[in-house]
């Protein structure tokens, strides 16, 4: 086994296990944490795809910004556990749980057999197909191609950023 | 040799984990953290997809999902607070009053 191949199992079982811990979690400090680990090894995966552009803004941005405003409300909130589910299984219709559990079963049937269907997908290694690796390439596609994108993107970003001021602000609106 | 087949396999698996704690926490900033799974998994796709056919596309569409999901972070959060200070809980069970 190589070293790309082994560090791909580590980052994806360290990825599938922070992501497990996440959801099992009942304490959110902890399961923002476990994110963060678990946005780390997705950073590890794309340096592996030769997208080193993507792993450096996965950590900047995601891990430094997104889940920085996550661990903020935390704390804000202090809410260290959540309440157990009120009879969780009770308030659902009597059979919800077992159409549920069909439904679940479908779709994790549906997954296998399409990603069987697929075939083996190798990634070529010669230097043209490592060019993606280039943040020129990617700087000149983002201001090029997709310049109306980018800027319609800061518009959505000023839009939220308003909008979470006025939804959070404390009192009525006059 | 690691093939876009497990890394599709394993944002699959990402994605499942995240759908599955969307449906099984009582918590709504547990419930965005799942959704956030769900959006990083997505992005995997994407470049893995991306490095398959030798575009640099994947990456950039990874790029603007990533502002999205910082604006729906902003705007989520805003409204877990604006919800808390309401009912002083954060259990989804406890927001009904749209409910048919």
């Amino acid at each position: 086994m190589d070293f790309s191949a082994l560090a791909f199992y580590v980052f994806a079982a360290l990825a599938i296990l922070a992501s497990l811990g996440v959801v099992g979690q009942r304490n959110p400090m902890y399961s923002v944490m476990l994110l963060i680990t678990s946005f780390g090894a997705l950073a590890g995966l794309y340096v592996l795809l030769d997208a080193p552009f993507t792993a450096v803004t996965q950590i900047i941005i995601y891990a430094g910004a997104i889940m920085v405003l996550f661990l903020f409300v935390v704390m804000l909130l202090n809410v260290p556990r959540e309440e157990p589910a009120p009879a969780l299984f009770a308030t659902l219709a009597p059979h919800g749980l077992k159409i549920g559990a069909v439904l679940s079963l479908i779709l994790g049937g549906e997954m296998v057999w399409a990603l069987k269907r697929l075939p083996r997908g190798w990634f070529d290694q010669d230097a043209a197909a490592q060019s993606v690796s280039s943040v020129a390439l990617i700087g000149k596609s983002l201001f090029t191609q997709h310049a109306f994108a980018f800027e319609a993107t800061s518009i959505l970003i000023l839009v939220a950023m308003v909008g979470a001021v006025v939804i959070a602000r404390r009192g009525q609106p006059s | 040799m690691i093939t876009l087949n497990h890394y599709l396999i394993l944002s699959a698996l990402l994605f499942a984990i995240g759908t599955a704690g969307v449906f099984l926490r009582r918590n709504l900033i547990t419930m965005l953290l799942s959704i956030e799974i769900m959006l990083n998994a997505v992005n995997l796709t994407f470049v893995a997809v991306g490095r398959y056919l030798g575009t640099v596309d994947g990456q950039i569409i990874t790029f603007f999902v990533m502002t999205v999901a910082a604006a729906e972070a902003a705007v989520g959060l805003a409204l877990v607070i604006a919800l808390f200070r309401h009912r002083e809980t954060l259990s989804p069970d406890a927001f009904t009053a749209l409910k048919w």
